[in-house]
């Protein structure tokens, strides 16, 4: 909890940062006073001991991270990157610190409080658990009482809420909860009523939390929103081992029930999605622009290091494709030159050396493995030194080339004196990829490129996990397999659809068996004979037109794998044909 | 998009024939990216003279430095060699010549700088004792069958048939038409005794003129293993049994190359397969020492007028020590500041010889006087000026001309000065305990460039040690320091040298004059030490002992020492400046350490993720400006979202978040609050959720997951 939170409340209680010698005094001092503090408040009597604590070790917290950042700054100098070179590099504030933490414990809830809290400060900066930049902890000095929340600490629904606000946002977020919205995704239910019973205990309010609406003071409100553990960053660093484990204390996690399917619009497909996507109008258009620009005036420079024998590596927020496509068509338009994209689903190492050897060698052999053909491709240019190939790769992250053995043979294409390779990375893991002996190989020169651009190309092929699949490609390959059937073979076809379709409300549904089926092609005189039926069955399963299912009886039960609105929409299609 | 398709992702460009001859150069490139075109050619062709000169230098270096460990290598080989022909008949030479002799070379674990020493000892070995010299890597050999065709491919220069089938023995060169042959060691055999034939038979003709004389007449079949650690043990076992075999017949030796300890081979070989092989242990040198002498000829070289500021040589350094080792990815680091000094600074045109760079500052156009009058030091310089020579300096560029070709033979000589005072000053300290000013020479120049080193405390605990040292320490280590300063040419350094000799000669005095009074004063405590054997007594007389010492009037020996350590100290504050307070500075000295340490060494993450959380680093747009560390609601969708995701646990439920977007989202529109559908998710909000969580998805911050219906699982725990 805020130190300034509990000043409020006791009136005395002053927070200032005190020297390591005195910190025994001050502990004393600080429990007395935070008992005499929770003594005065009626609503708290329940928590103090908790309270008074939890004040302690924060106050022990807040010394031990200023002893934290001194150390961080040794270490940061140790590495040769003074301060001035932090601000130079443009990203002062995330330090590697920041980056790289245990998971802390979450609470529900917790999203929606941040959203409306974000929300209702329009257009003004909200904090919420952030650490703070180091430079800035030892001069906070003394803060008197009336002061707005410090920074650093986490957001709270002080009293200066409007009440009806509160009531909104909170409102449909805690009913729910009372219908049981909530739930472990692994079935321990007694877990988490523990878990909440743990919530209860320590946040003092036992009966308040889920009615905020009733007279609700400032300090239940606090204490409501008020997770037990210490969340903020402040607490982290000292408290890490006890973190972990808190964090780490329960297998399951807690996250509401509710689905997708309660919008109006569960899904959208690709095309609305790309068609909405380009009636947004982009904010900070220019901003981007002038970003981009920067970049686009070191293009000659490039050009200088690949071709001083350096290969570059673009990293950074936004798609990087433009402005590799704009430093091609501006630098590289009179030499030979080669795009891949990393990103395409189905790029192959080959694919890429068979580019190079085919097409810009004009070697027609083949060879029998990617080593030597690389072999080859560094002769052949070792060769003619006078030839340079440009190599650009969008995203050599990419999944396709992200195996130890591409990347190998990459740097070794790479370490090839006229082959210039120009690459992007954007996965936060990227560089994980490669060790030291291909870290050399590849000798890349980093540049940081944060563009902002949508990374729309890029994630165009990913199955989105929102984006409703269309069934165009099923209908489409379903009517082509069938154009090539026979009527007999198209009217078996059909029967087994339209049972299916009659059937799609029937949800133990599983199928339509094969001797019912051979009856029903009897008497529509499709076949003659069970053997014909299976022989035709064979074909639609070759061609993944149907499946067929054991049932428990040992029955055969055929279905065809197709959702209910495609096959709504081939059966229209067939009665027009 | 030209490079964008649904069914290919690999697209060729070739330019048009009659273009192809435009091609830029790189000094085209040089000169179009800087921003003063006039100087960048003269620029340019300094930094490739330059960079050409680092280049040989470090090679020559490398080459000196594996001189010894190849040298002891050549020897044994050549000793096993020969072991081969003579055909003693003793039985300790029976049981060598079953045995492949093997050197296991230990090279430490800067991988990238293995490919160096390889392949000056292939070229090494190929002039002097055998062209039979084939080396081969762990990844070309996944199987036994590779690594001997890759061994027979390389040695006898033509393809090798592989045949699947294991035929044995007997096979002879197989008649095929392009003269394939086949994958046997027995073909091996049958190839290296017709050529040896051919060797001894006709008169070392054609390419092996005149370094075969001193060739064995049968030349040994060296196998080169350049990382061991890598091979699959399996590999590497049936190779060497199978080789044993015929090492009657074949003069077969083996090298492997080791990145971490000489027991690897006992861990990767049973004891059936080593005892096959008889290993000799070459241990190299180390990669601090090989980066130490490349330092010493770099960077303490007064010669080379480029010069690196503490900052940017303390990068460097960090990456060596804290990353790779490897001397290799230094120099790389070298030269990329090399470049960007003389691509980013117009005044580096006078980072040259002295000639040249004296004759440069005629040439040096209006705009260049004015750069220099920019230049911080230039402008402290005029300060000192007085107020006529101050108008004059600002006014008039001939006046700076010539006030520049002062300064920088100023320059030059202090150069000259520092580096042989830095390198006694280090000889001098480096020997004490602790190590108050650096082991290594490298951090004591690093403190002297930062920082008046004088004024540091380690100088003066330093200071304080050298005080207690012994006559004949203190005199092994002057007379180290007389040797360098006798090799400096400049003035100053000669009257040092003077001056320190006549110290020295003052010693030898010394001694015959004081040798009684020692004598005398060291035997007399110690008879009352044997006295007394009571603690609490001999404490006391320990304490009065010190006492009197201090007291105690100085030896002349101590005399002479305090002046000598005096006059060291007073050298020390002439030469060893920091050389930021040299006007001038700027033209030599690169000091934009974060250039190279982001070039270098960067950090995509923590930069990804500051885009993310702090999106004003990077837009400087009014609406996302805020207080430190926070987010405005008007920012980009993916940072709102990123921002969301973070306040959840291992898994996300996308409908909380895309209300949660939504809200936040409605807010940055300014919409009434009150409303009813305030907050609501519209398509558009929704499709531009979705394009967010899948930026998210892409950059590895969340995956889908199958453990609930519609979650996300979230991957990092960072980024508060």
């Amino acid at each position: 909890m805020s130190p300034q939170k509990r000043s409020t409340e006791s009136n005395r209680l002053e927070v200032r940062f005190i020297g390591d010698g005195d910190v025994l005094n001050h502990i004393v001092d600080k429990q007395e006073g935070a008992k005499a503090a929770a003594a005065s408040s009626s609503v708290l009597t329940l928590a103090t001991k908790r309270v008074a604590k939890k004040l302690l070790v924060e106050q022990d917290e807040e010394e031990l991270e200023e002893e934290e950042d001194y150390n961080e700054q040794d270490y940061v100098e140790a590495l040769g990157t003074g301060t001035e070179e932090g601000a130079e590099n443009g990203s002062a504030g995330t330090t590697g610190a920041d980056v790289f933490t245990f998971q802390s414990v979450k609470r529900k809830n917790k999203m929606a409080q941040m959203a409306s809290e974000w929300a209702r400060t329009p257009k003004k900066s909200v904090n919420f658990s952030v650490s703070e930049s180091p430079e800035k902890t030892p001069s906070k000095g003394p803060v008197s009482q009336n002061k707005t929340p410090q920074k650093g600490k986490k957001v709270q629904f002080v009293s200066t809420t409007p009440h009806r606000l509160r009531k909104r946002l909170s409102a449909p977020n805690l009913k729910s909860d009372s219908d049981s919205d909530y739930s472990a995704s692994n079935s321990e239910e007694e877990g988490e009523e523990e878990e909440d019973e743990e919530g209860e205990k320590t946040s003092t309010a036992v009966a308040q939390p889920k009615t905020p609406n009733k007279s609700v003071t400032a300090a239940a409100a606090a204490a409501l929103y008020k997770t037990p553990a210490k969340k903020s960053k402040k607490a982290e660093e000292p408290n890490l081992v006890e973190e972990y484990f808190e964090a780490h204390s329960s297998s399951k996690v807690m996250t509401s029930d509710r689905t997708l399917e309660r919008l109006q619009t569960p899904k959208l497909d690709r095309d609305t999605l790309l068609r909405l996507l380009n009636g947004k109008p982009s904010c900070y258009n220019i901003e981007i622009q002038q970003l981009n620009q920067t970049y686009e005036k070191h293009f000659s420079k490039w050009m200088l290091q690949l071709q001083l024998g350096f290969n570059m590596l673009l990293y950074g927020l936004g798609s990087k494709k433009l402005l590799l496509e704009r430093f091609r068509t501006s630098m590289l338009s009179d030499s030979l030159h080669l795009v891949v994209n990393g990103f395409f689903p189905s790029i192959t190492l080959k694919s890429v050396l068979n580019a190079i050897t085919g097409e810009v060698l004009e070697h027609d052999g083949s060879f029998r493995t990617p080593m030597d053909q690389i072999d080859f491709i560094g002769k052949t240019l070792r060769k003619d030194p006078d030839t340079h190939i440009y190599l650009i790769i969008h995203n050599i992250d990419g999944p396709m080339l992200r195996a130890e053995k591409t990347q190998q043979a990459l740097g070794q294409l790479a370490s090839i004196p006229s082959m210039h390779l120009l690459a992007s990375i954007d996965h936060i893991n990227a560089p994980v990829v490669w060790d030291q002996s291909k870290m050399s190989l590849f000798n890349w020169l980093w540049y940081e490129t944060t563009t902002y651009l949508p990374y729309t190309e890029e994630t165009s092929y990913e199955n989105s996990l929102l984006v409703q699949q269309t069934g165009a490609l099923a209908l489409s390959s379903l009517t082509h397999v069938l154009r090539s059937l026979t009527p007999n073979a198209r009217g078996i076809f059909r029967l087994l659809a339209e049972f299916q379709l009659e059937n799609k409300d029937n949800p133990s549904y599983t199928g339509l068996s094969f001797q019912d089926f051979y009856q029903r092609c009897r008497e529509a005189f499709l076949v003659n004979s069970d053997i014909t039926l299976r022989t035709q069955l064979t074909e639609f399963r070759d061609h993944k037109l149907i499946r067929t299912k054991r049932g428990g009886d040992g029955v055969e039960y055929l279905l065809i794998p197709v959702d209910t609105g495609t096959l709504t929409d081939f059966l229209e299609k067939e009665e027009v044909d | 998009m030209a490079t964008s398709s649904v069914s290919k992702g690999c697209f060729v460009f070739k330019p048009s024939s009659k273009k192809k001859k435009k091609t830029l150069s790189l000094e085209d490139h040089f000169t179009n990216s800087s921003d003063d075109g006039e100087t960048a050619t003269r620029r340019f062709n300094i930094c490739q003279e330059l960079w050409d000169m680092t280049k040989s230098e470090t090679g020559m270096l490398q080459d000196e430095l594996n001189k010894k460990i190849l040298d002891s290598l050549l020897e044994f080989i050549k000793r096993s060699a020969s072991s081969f022909q003579s055909k003693v008949n003793d039985w300790a030479s029976v049981m060598r010549a079953s045995e492949i002799p093997t050197a296991a070379l230990v090279l430490g674990v800067n991988v990238p700088d293995h490919d160096m020493t390889f392949q000056s000892l292939s070229e090494l070995l190929q002039q002097s004792v055998t062209p039979f010299v084939v080396s081969v890597q762990a990844k070309e050999c996944a199987a036994l069958k590779h690594l001997m065709q890759k061994v027979l491919e390389r040695l006898m220069g033509v393809d090798v048939t592989m045949d699947d089938d294991e035929e044995d023995g007997g096979q002879h060169i197989a008649p095929t038409h392009h003269k394939r042959v086949h994958c046997s060691l027995s073909s091996l055999c049958d190839w290296y005794h017709s050529v040896s034939k051919k060797y001894a038979g006709t008169s070392p003709g054609k390419k092996r003129t005149s370094t075969a004389k001193d060739m064995p007449s049968n030349p040994p079949i060296v196998v080169i293993f350049k990382d061991l650690e890598a091979f699959s043990p399996r590999v590497l076992q049936d190779f060497i049994v199978i080789c044993s075999r015929y090492v009657q017949k074949l003069p077969l030796m083996f090298i492997f190359g080791i990145a971490t300890s000489p027991s690897t081979i006992q861990h990767m070989l049973p004891h059936s397969v080593s005892s096959l092989l008889c290993i000799e242990l070459f241990q190299s040198l180390s990669c601090t020492q090989h980066l130490a002498t490349v330092i010493d000829k770099l960077v303490l070289n007064p010669q080379f007028p480029f010069k690196l500021t503490g900052k940017v040589l303390q990068v460097l350094v960090s990456i060596f020590l804290y990353h790779d080792f490897s001397v290799r990815n230094f120099i790389k680091g070298f030269q990329l500041a090399l470049v960007e000094h003389f691509h980013s600074q117009p005044l580096s045109v006078l980072c040259c010889s002295k000639k040249e760079a004296l004759a440069h500052i005629q040439t040096l156009g209006h705009e260049d006087v004015e750069r220099v009058r920019q230049l911080p030091s230039f402008m402290r310089y005029v300060e000192t000026q007085e107020p006529q020579k101050q108008v004059e300096l600002l006014t008039k560029d001939q006046c700076v001309k010539e006030v520049c070709q002062s300064l920088l033979k100023a320059l030059r000589k202090y150069h000259k000065n520092y580096y042989p005072i830095l390198r006694c000053l280090h000889t001098l300290t480096s020997s004490l305990p602790k190590y108050p000013l650096g082991k290594q020479i490298r951090e004591l120049h690093i403190s002297c460039l930062e920082r008046n080193v004088w004024e540091t405390e380690e100088y003066d605990t330093a200071m304080q040690l050298l005080k207690l040292l012994a006559k004949d320490e203190l005199v092994a280590i002057l007379q180290k320091c007389v040797v360098i300063l006798s090799s400096s040419e400049s003035k100053k350094m000669k009257a040092a040298h003077g001056q320190l000799q006549s110290y020295l000669a003052k010693f030898d005095q010394l001694d015959n004059l004081s040798a009684e009074e020692l004598m005398q004063d060291a035997v007399s405590p110690e008879k009352e030490l044997h006295k007394k054997t009571d603690l609490y007594q001999l404490q006391k007389t320990l304490l009065e002992m010190k006492e009197t010492r201090r007291t105690k009037k100085k030896t002349p020996f101590e005399v002479l020492r305090n002046q000598i350590l005096e006059f060291v100290d007073s050298l020390v504050r002439v030469h060893l400046v920091p050389p930021e307070s040299k006007p001038l500075n700027e033209v030599c000295y690169y000091g934009s350490s974060g250039v190279l340490r982001r070039h270098l060494n960067a950090t995509p993450r923590t930069s990804i993720q500051t885009a993310l959380s702090n999106p004003y680093c990077y837009l400087q747009h009014e609406g996302l400006k805020t207080d430190s560390s926070a987010v405005s609601n008007a920012a980009p969708d993916i940072c709102i979202v990123y921002k969301l995701h973070l306040e959840c646990g291992r898994l996300i439920n996308l409908f909380d978040w895309l209300e949660a977007y939504s809200t936040v989202v409605s807010a940055a529109e300014g919409k009434d609050p009150d409303s009813t559908d305030y907050g609501k998710v519209d398509e558009l909000k929704h499709a531009r959720f979705i394009q967010a969580v899948s930026e998210l998805e892409f950059l590895g911050f969340v995956k889908a997951t199958k453990q609930k219906a519609d979650h996300v699982a979230r991957l990092t725990w960072g980024g508060c």
